[in-house]
C-alpha cells in the first residue's frame, strides 16, 4: 500500500509544478484583454460557425477498434509473467489467443474498418 | 554503509531522525521525506527540461548544417533561460469561445503525465521512486492521460486546427498503443516481471540481442506516441498552424512543449530500461548509485537522440497511410513476433545460453526479413498499378 502513497505523492507533485510555472506566468505578465485579441485563431479570417460540430466518424471507429485490442492485450500480460513457470502447454495456449485476436484483426480488415473512408 | 553506497536511505534514516526528534509522528515523517524526495526528483527533471531544449535547439541546428543558439552564454547555454523568462513574461491569453476549464486543466495535465512516469524509473539499484510490480501497465496508463490532455486541448480551443491536429494525434496515439503495448509484453517474458528493477535486474545479456526486432517496433510506437516527426501531422504546420496548441500562449504553451521534450527523453529513458539494460553497465552500476545513474542518463540521451535524428531526417507521413501502417503492418508483426518470442524461450529453455541468444536473436532476423519481403512485394504490385495507368496516359499522349 505505502507505494501507491508515493504514486499519489508523484501525483499531486506533478500537478504543483505546472500549476505553479502557469500561475507565475499569470502573475508576471501583462494582462490587456481585447476582443480582437482573444478571439479564436483562424489565420487571418473571421471564424465561421462553431468548431464543436460532429466530425469524421472514422476517428470513432480506429477508437473502437482500438478499445477491443487494449482490453484483449491487457489480458496477456498475467500470462507473459508467469510464462516461463507454465511451460510449453501454456505457451500454446497463449498462441492461441493470440490468434483469436488476430482473426478479430482481419475481419475488421476484411469489413473495410481500417479504411481511411 | 556509506553515503555513496545508498545515499537515499542514509539521507531518508537522516532526516527522519531530526523529524522524529521535532516530535513529528513517525507515519507523518515518512510521507515528508517522500514528498521532498519526488520534489527534488520532479525539479530536477524540470531543470534537465531547460537543458533538452538547448540540446533539441542545438542538435537540429547541426543536422540542417547550421550553427544553432550560439550568442546568449557559452555555446549559447543560458539561451533556454531567456527563452523561460520571456515566456514567464508572456500574456496569458485565454480565447473568448474556450471552455476556460478544461482548456486551463489540458497543459498541466500533459506535464503531469509525463512527470508520473518517473515514479518508476530505477536510477540505481538503490535510488528508485518506486518499484511498482505491475510498472509496464503503468507506462500505458500514464500515456493514457497524455492523450486525454491532447483531446482536452484540442476540444477546449474551440478552433478547428486546434480540433483537427487533436483528433489526428489522439487516432495515432491509441492505434500505436497495441503495438507497444505488445512490446511490453516481451521484456515481462523475458524477465517473467512487469517491474522495471526486475527488468534491469534480469539482462545480464540486453534484450536488444534477444528482441532487436521489439525493441526496433518500441522505438517506432514511441516515436508515434510522441507525435513526432515522422508521425508529427497532428501538428503539420503547413496545414494545421500548430495542431492542439494553436491557441495556446505564453507558459501553457510552454508546458505542451516541455512536456514533449522530456516526453522524448523519458521515452528514451524507457527504452534503455527496457531493451539496454537500464542502469546496468558491465558492472559499473556496483561501484556507486552515481554511476548508475550517470549510466541510465547517458543510455537515455541516447535514446534521446536517435528520436531527435529520426525526426530530423523523415518526413511527414499522411495519417491514413499511418495508420495503414499501424494496422496492417506493426500490429499483426508485433503479434506474430510475441508468438514466436514466447514459443522460441519455451523451446530453448533448458538450453545452453550461447544457443538461447542465437535462436532468438536469429527468429528476430528471420521474421523482420519475413515481414519487410512481404510489405516490399505488396508495395510493388501497388506500384505497378500506379505506373501502368501512367504508361497509358503518356501513350495516348503521344499518339495525339
Amino acid at each position: 500500500m505505502s507505494q501507491w502513497i508515493y504514486i499519489g505523492l508523484f501525483f499531486i507533485v506533478g500537478l504543483i509544478v505546472p500549476v505553479g510555472a502557469i500561475t507565475v506566468a499569470r502573475i508576471l505578465g501583462p494582462k490587456k484583454p481585447n476582443p480582437i485579441k482573444q478571439a479564436t485563431y483562424e489565420c487571418g479570417i473571421e471564424t465561421v460557425g462553431e468548431s464543436w460540430v460532429q466530425f469524421k466518424a472514422q476517428y470513432y471507429i480506429f477508437a473502437l477498434v482500438f478499445l477491443i485490442f487494449d482490453v484483449e492485450t491487457v489480458f496477456l500480460f498475467p500470462w507473459a509473467v508467469k510464462l516461463s513457470q507454465l511451460g510449453l502447454f501454456a505457451v500454446v495456449e497463449g498462441i492461441i489467443f493470440i490468434l483469436i485476436l488476430i482473426a478479430g484483426l482481419v475481419y475488421t480488415w476484411r469489413k473495410g474498418m481500417l479504411e481511411w473512408a | 554503509m556509506s553515503f555513496w553506497k545508498d545515499p537515499l536511505k542514509i539521507a531518508a534514516d537522516w532526516l527522519m531522525g531530526i523529524l522524529t526528534s521535532w516530535g513529528m509522528p513517525e507515519v507523518a515523517a515518512q510521507i515528508l521525506i517522500g514528498f521532498l524526495g519526488v520534489l527534488i526528483l520532479i525539479s530536477v527533471l524540470m531543470v534537465l527540461d531547460i537543458f533538452l531544449v538547448w540540446v533539441e535547439r542545438k542538435v537540429v541546428s547541426r543536422f540542417q548544417d547550421r550553427i544553432g543558439p550560439n550568442r546568449v552564454g557559452p555555446f549559447g547555454l543560458i539561451q533556454p533561460f531567456a527563452d523561460i523568462i520571456k515566456l514567464l513574461i508572456k500574456e496569458d491569453i485565454t480565447p473568448s469561445g474556450a471552455d476556460k476549464i478544461v482548456y486551463n486543466l489540458a497543459p498541466i495535465l500533459s506535464m503531469m503525465s509525463v512527470l508520473i512516469l518517473w515514479a518508476i524509473v530505477p536510477l540505481a539499484p538503490t535510488v528508485l521512486g518506486v518499484d511498482l510490480n505491475i510498472g509496464a501497465l503503468y507506462i500505458i496508463a500514464a500515456g493514457a492521460i497524455g492523450a486525454l490532455s491532447i483531446i482536452m486541448a484540442g476540444w477546449s480551443s474551440n478552433n478547428k486546427f486546434a480540433l483537427i491536429g487533436a483528433f489526428r494525434q489522439v487516432a495515432v496515439m491509441v492505434s500505436f498503443e497495441i503495438p507497444m503495448l505488445t512490446m511490453l509484453l516481451i521484456p515481462t517474458i523475458l524477465a517473467g516481471s512487469m517491474g522495471m528493477t526486475a527488468i534491469t535486474e534480469k539482462q545480464d545479456i540486453w534484450f536488444v540481442l534477444l528482441s532487436p526486432l521489439g525493441a526496433l517496433i518500441f522505438l517506432i510506437t514511441a516515436i508515434a506516441e510522441l507525435g513526432r516527426a515522422p508521425f508529427d501531422m497532428a501538428e503539420g504546420e503547413s496545414e494545421l498552424v500548430a495542431g492542439y496548441n494553436t491557441e495556446y500562449s505564453g507558459m501553457k504553451f510552454g508546458m505542451f512543449y516541455a512536456g514533449e521534450l522530456l516526453h522524448a527523453f523519458t521515452y528514451g529513458g524507457f527504452l534503455a530500461i527496457l531493451f539496454f539494460g537500464g542502469y546496468r553497465f558491465f558492472g559499473l552500476e556496483q561501484v556507486s548509485p552515481f554511476l548508475a545513474i550517470a549510466v541510465i542518463v547517458f543510455k537515455a540521451f541516447v535514446g534521446y537522440w536517435i528520436i531527435m535524428w529520426v525526426k530530423y531526417t523523415l518526413m511527414r507521413i499522411r495519417i491514413d497511410h499511418m495508420l495503414a501502417f499501424n494496422w496492417k503492418f506493426l500490429t499483426p508483426l508485433a503479434f506474430t513476433l510475441l508468438m514466436v518470442t514466447a514459443l522460441v524461450n519455451a523451446l530453448l529453455a533448458g538450453t545452453s545460453t550461447w544457443l538461447y541468444v542465437a535462436g532468438m536473436f536469429l527468429s528476430n532476423l528471420v521474421l523482420g526479413w519475413a515481414a519487410l519481403t512481404i510489405a516490399r512485394s505488396y508495395s510493388r504490385k501497388e506500384r505497378e498499378k500506379v505506373e501502368g495507368v501512367k504508361k497509358v496516359v503518356t501513350t495516348s499522349r503521344s499518339t495525339l
